[in-house]
């Protein structure tokens, strides 16, 4: 079976955030850019269903400029058969990345689309579901585990207050969240063959971004209060102070 | 004149809490960009006598579609009824909750209306005929203010930000009929196992005591269990990675840049260090409470209060000390 894998480069989460010059966007200099942690997960989902089938391909699909090629470097490293990037300006507006996406699975023959949770950028959860829709097929989010029961694909879900499971019939989108697929290492080996691995680039297909960015700003700095003292002792006090000057209790 | 559309949750028939929040926040933009507020909400047979408290919210319009197959949401049907509704009226905007049915639920309906999404925001205003929304990026190390160039302006609001107020609109409650087919919908929910009992998801809760490696052991969350009880209905647990990594806690409820990113009015930080991808997820709370035996700590950096000290002493106390006060108020 042919699974495609969406993957975003995003900054890694150690990262303190500056604003750019811009006063719109993260000044990217000096920051480790990274697969994002919830594309890893989708990442080693799909090649271990891959490893068990004995068959099939996985692609990995991004969109995004030329440096987002590293992120595809890095899922063919991990095992992935192929990459494709799109190239074209990743905006804000989820359904137009989708679109984009859309249009290339669409003329793929790939009954399985996987993607991370959410971006650890934008944080949206957004592109998976709106993917699914705009290609007509039903579609899980946030699905710790999974397994395929013929054409029928079975996903955990860990939603409010317990663990929901659901049926799809395949061709499905599934968006996987942490749970049972820690991501591998890329071996020494996998990195070397991923440099041999076809990557592909061509025009992504976007459409205009229906949401504006005006300006990025740094949430106020949160100043640290006060030590209210030391042990056990001071816990009445701080219930006080909880009480009497935040409102909180 | 263009109303706003505000979409609530429900579960087992009653209202959540994120239903008058989101009521609220549509409240506030009408005052801006005029019209009434209507509430539409989706449930099983009767669910129309569980509105209660949307109109004392705000809501002149109360839009309820029950349906057997509406009981608990469904991710192909609600999208489908959703879309439909907010298709048909005359909407400048429509308003989810971030929660995490809002998340499933809020892109589909956008994409099937072929609308952009700005989600889980905590700010909204109506200027110059548009909705700017206020977006946390980089698990809230950072964030943008948003136009959205597309009517109707589809929107979730992050929970706990937006305070309900009190507004009496008329509440007038209209059954819209169900014209979807739910044996078209592809996706089949086979089973819910409940683990949490009552308690909220960390997302969403009003007051969150959350525990860290300091625990030093899974069986101590007794302890915190035991304030968080101590705490009321609204409270919910949360765990930094390291104790979710280590198998302790579910990754449900994992607080941070790779778990949830929340807002309660009263974060507890127990034995938790305060890693910059843990302080990411809970830095915009309102008030920050840590107990660490480290003074050098970084989370005293980011709490409004602070003990330094032994958890294993502080933590009894302090749940005596609030069970007390609550019980005498
Ligand atoms: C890609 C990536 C993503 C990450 N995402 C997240 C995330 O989403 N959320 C998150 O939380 N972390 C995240 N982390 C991990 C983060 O970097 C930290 O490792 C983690 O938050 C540490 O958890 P902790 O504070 O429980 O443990 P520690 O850092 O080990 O801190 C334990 C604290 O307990 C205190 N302590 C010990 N014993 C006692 C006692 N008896 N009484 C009082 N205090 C005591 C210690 O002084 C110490 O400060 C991420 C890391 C990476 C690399």
């Amino acid at each position: 079976m042919n699974i495609f894998v969406c993957v975003k480069r995003v900054p890694d989460t150690e990262t303190r955030i500056r604003v750019g010059a811009d006063g719109q966007s993260i000044d990217p200099d000096g920051v480790k850019f990274v697969v994002s942690p919830y594309d890893e997960f989708a990442i080693e989902a799909a090649l271990r269903l891959k490893e068990a089938a004995g068959e099939g391909e996985v692609t990995a699909l991004t969109l995004g400029d030329a440096q987002a090629q590293d992120a595809l470097r890095s899922a063919l490293a991990m095992g992935a058969d192929r990459a494709v990037l799109l190239e074209g300006e990743v905006t804000p507006d989820g359904l137009a990345t989708a679109r984009a996406l859309a249009a290339e699975i669409e003329a793929a023959d790939a009954p399985l689309v996987l993607l991370g949770v959410k971006a650890a950028d934008d944080d949206q959860q957004q592109v998976g579901p709106m993917l699914a829709i705009l290609l007509g097929r039903p579609c899980a989010t946030a699905v710790s585990s999974f397994e395929l029961n013929g054409d029928k694909v079975t996903c955990r879900r860990e939603v409010e207050g317990g663990t929901e499971v659901v049926e799809l019939p395949l061709p499905a989108v599934v968006t996987i969240t942490k749970g049972e697929f820690e991501p591998r290492y890329a071996s020494l080996k996998g990195i070397m063959a991923a440099k041999r691995k076809p990557l592909e680039t061509k025009p992504a297909q976007t459409a205009d971004s229906r949401l504006r960015v005006e300006s990025m700003e740094l949430p106020p700095e949160r100043t640290g209060g006060k030590i209210v003292g030391e042990g056990a002792d001071a816990v009445p006090e701080l219930v006080r102070l909880l009480r009497e000057e935040a409102n909180a209790l | 004149m263009s109303n706003v559309l505000a979409v609530v949750e429900q579960r087992d028939g009653a209202l959540r809490g994120t239903a008058r929040e989101v009521v609220a926040a549509a409240v506030g933009l009408a005052r801006d960009s005029g019209g009434e507020v209507h509430a539409l909400l989706l449930g099983g047979p009767g669910i129309g006598a569980s509105v209660d408290g949307l109109a004392e919210g705000g809501a002149e319009v109360v839009k309820v579609v029950e349906h057997e197959a509406l009981a608990d949401y469904h991710p192909d049907g609600y999208p489908a009824v959703v879309a439909r509704i907010a298709g048909e009226g005359d909407y400048s905007s429509v308003l989810f909750a971030a929660s995490a049915l809002g998340k499933d639920l809020a892109p589909r309906v956008a994409a099937r209306m072929d609308l952009p999404l700005a989600g889980d925001v905590t700010g909204l205003t109506f200027e110059g005929g548009a909705v700017t929304a206020i977006r946390p990026v980089y698990a809230g190390k950072a964030f943008t203010r948003v136009t959205i160039d597309a009517t109707p302006a589809l929107v979730s609001i992050r929970p706990n930000v937006f305070q309900p107020v009190d507004q009496a609109g008329a509440g007038r409650v209209e059954t819209v009929e169900m014209t979807e087919d739910p044996s078209s919908w592809p996706t089949r929910v086979v089973s819910f196992e409940a683990t949490g009992g009552d308690v909220p998801d960390v997302a969403e809760a009003g007051v969150v005591v959350s525990g860290g490696r300091g625990m030093k052991d899974p069986e101590n969350w007794a302890l915190l269990e035991e304030l968080r009880a101590a705490l009321g209905d609204g409270a919910g647990l949360g765990a930094s990675r390291a104790v979710v990594d280590a198998g302790w806690r579910p990754h449900g409820e994992q607080v941070g840049q790779t778990g949830k990113t929340v807002a309660p009015k009263l974060y507890f930080a127990i034995g938790i260090s305060g890693a910059i991808q843990h302080l990411a997820g809970m830095r915009t709370a309102g008030t920050i409470v840590a107990v660490n035996r480290d003074a050098d700590a970084p989370i005293f950096k980011v709490a409004d209060y602070g003990i330094v000290g032994d958890l294993f002493e502080v933590l009894p106390r302090l749940t005596e000390e609030i069970r007390t006060l609550r019980e005498g108020s």
